[in-house]
């Protein structure tokens, strides 16, 4: 009671934190707590796939890019408004992922890594085919308006997002507590053994695959209206690695992990590039010692750390 | 489009073909004898390239710097395997993922600190310079013509290594049930360090190899990583001539692809589209195999 109790309040004083970001900040921190959100929420859906299905996507930047792609499409078509981008590139990104995930699923484990992390860079390839966005180096795209409010203004786009984090968070919350999450983790708890209970695993797998890269996509389409700016690098492997890194980070299996672990990737992103160049090596070392450091895996770490009894 | 040009291009992708193979040789022996995904594998590529290079410019002989470079591959990655990796065989795919992400990431760094941010550029050995005529009035790159040579050669030499010895015996046998062959005797984290060893090896003579050809710097293994687990994917772990096989197959549909693409699309939209070709080529297979579930055993 009192553990409940006790992780209700850092949740409300997480968000509290948040919600006033832009009340306290200065606009270069405001900005850098919208990218982290951003992440954050393109991170949401790969958390459902990994925490709980059991499916280490290595390919989750694909469906960001093409969020951010969908987004810019529409906004040099003249369409600018983040209530027609957004939701067409989150139904973009998810159809794309039913696609790669009916794919990509028909093999597990190991495998399952390496094919989503090649489509990821076909799709990388694809966008720097083209030519029309400007091929390898991109192209501009309008910051867009919603009902109207310009969203050039810093504090205006923090709040955008913020409320979409938190009705992604929402979502993923009442996705994982429903008879389909239920599932969906007793797919990853034993796979054969919910195949003899009668669920078709394969098809649990590939809708939670979906809505996860339509979730990548809303990110993804964020993504290009604050940069106003979309290039292949949305669709970059490393992108897709570093996803995976704020869904561990943040605590995997814990629905505000995601943003919690972008916000602490995004920090320590900003301190060690303050001090070296070289700050890759740096995180690369940490990344490492953190796997290492936990004897079982980070997955029982993670779950000890948050109070998970299922672990 | 001439016979010669597209024989030309033909011989480009076996090229191809060989150094993906000394890539995916490696990978597929560690994941099918440790269980283990490597996506630092890259790293030994990028390596073997950076220390033939630096060798090259320091003794003046590309073939001593090339035999050079593969020892101090085969030490880094013995060196690696015993004081990092040997922990993650027994963890689950997500942890070696990760760890292997992070070692990715601080060696590319790495290469920059020790080595500069400029590319480094190293010269076909004289010996090997110039191209020699095949066909009547058609000539081919020797160097081309020697590493594709030395790649199938290698090439022979690991499957007679796998199929032929008392050491590749043990190998294919720890890849079918790793705790038998320990149970009978076989110490397991030797043959596990030799596996692992001479993969960085392989991985660090493709490299080495490649090092003429290209600019050799940071990142170079990423791409040619990737490519690899595509060839994973389509040749299956069971064995090395499926390896060789998909290897062969991927180099030339690449380069063909770069070869006629461009000709039906352009130059800008053509070379993108062909980059992509070996990925469809992953999905048909996938298309066409059946379906694989989840192993019983958990891990």
């Amino acid at each position: 009671m009192t553990r409940s109790l006790a992780s209700k309040t850092a949740v409300g004083l997480f968000l509290l934190a948040l919600a006033i970001v832009p009340l306290i900040g200065n606009s270069y921190q405001t900005r850098l707590a919208t990218v982290a959100l951003v992440y954050g929420i393109g991170a949401i859906g790969l958390n459902l796939l990994v925490g709980y299905g059991g499916m280490i996507s290595f390919g989750h930047a694909a469906f960001f890019g093409i969020g951010g792609y969908t987004a810019a499409m529409l906004g040099l078509a003249g369409l600018s408004s983040v209530v027609v981008t957004v939701p067409c590139a989150l139904f973009a990104s998810g159809i794309a992922a039913l696609g790669i995930g009916a794919l990509s699923l028909r093999m597990t484990g190991a495998y399952f890594i390496m094919i989503t992390l090649a489509f990821a860079q076909m799709l990388f390839y694809g966008s720097v085919a083209i030519t029309k966005f400007g091929g390898d180096e991109g192209v501009a795209t309008p910051r867009g308006h919603l009902l109207g409010l310009d969203l050039h203004n810093g504090t205006a786009f923090y709040y955008l997002v913020f409320a979409v984090a938190l009705s992604t968070v929402y979502l993923s919350h009442r996705i994982v507590a429903s008879r389909f999450g239920r599932v969906l983790r007793a797919i990853n708890d034993n796979e054969h053994r919910a195949i003899s209970f009668g669920y078709n695993a394969y098809v649990y797998k590939l809708v939670a695959f979906a809505i996860a890269g339509g979730i990548a996509g809303l990110g993804g389409s964020l993504m290009a209206h604050l940069n106003e700016y979309v290039a292949p690098s949305l669709f970059h492997w490393v992108l897709s690695g570093e996803f995976l890194v704020l869904v561990i980070l943040g605590g995997m299996g814990t629905v505000l992990g995601p943003l919690l672990g972008a916000i602490l990737f995004v920090l320590l992103q900003e301190i060690l590039s303050a001090y070296t160049t070289y700050w890759m090596l740096i995180l690369g070392l940490i990344l490492l010692t953190i796997v290492m450091s936990s004897s079982k895996g980070v997955i029982l770490l993670l779950k000890r750390a948050t109070g998970d009894s299922r672990a | 489009m001439t016979v010669e040009l597209f024989l030309e291009q033909l011989v480009n992708g076996i090229q191809l073909g060989t150094m993906l193979f000394l890539m995916s040789a490696g990978l597929t022996l560690t994941f099918g004898v440790m269980n283990f995904l490597n996506l630092a594998h890259g790293s030994f590529y990028m390596l073997g390239a950076f220390f033939a290079a630096i060798m090259a410019a320091w003794t003046g002989n590309f073939l001593f710097a090339v035999i050079l470079a593969i020892i101090c591959t085969l030490l880094v990655g013995g060196l690696l395997d015993l004081v990092i990796l040997r922990r993650l065989y027994s963890r689950s795919h997500l942890d070696q993922v990760l760890a292997t992400f992070g070692l990715l990431l601080a060696f590319n760094d790495l290469v920059i600190l020790v080595w500069g941010r400029e590319p480094l550029f190293v010269a076909i050995p004289p010996l090997l310079s110039g191209a020699i005529e095949i066909l009547p009035g058609n000539s081919y790159p020797l160097y081309r013509l020697v590493i594709t040579a030395a790649g199938l050669m290698t090439a022979l030499l690991i499957w007679l290594l796998i199929a032929r010895t008392r050491l590749g015996m043990l190998i294919r046998a720890g890849a079918s049930n790793r705790e038998m062959v320990s149970a009978l005797g076989v110490n397991i984290a030797i043959l596990f360090s030799v596996v692992f060893g001479l993969g960085a090896a392989a991985a660090g003579f493709a490299g080495a190899m490649i090092g003429p050809l290209v600019a050799v710097q940071t990142g170079m293994g990423d791409e040619i990583l990737i490519i690899a687990f595509v060839v994973v994917v389509v040749g299956g772990i069971s064995s090395v001539q499926g390896t060789l096989a998909a290897s062969l197959a991927i180099g030339i549909v690449d380069t063909m692809g770069r070869f006629l693409l461009p000709k039906v699309f352009g130059f800008t939209v053509g070379p993108a589209l062909a980059s992509m070709a070996i990925y469809v080529l992953m999905a048909v297979v996938l298309l066409t195999r059946p379906r694989v579930s989840a192993p019983a055993r958990a891990h």
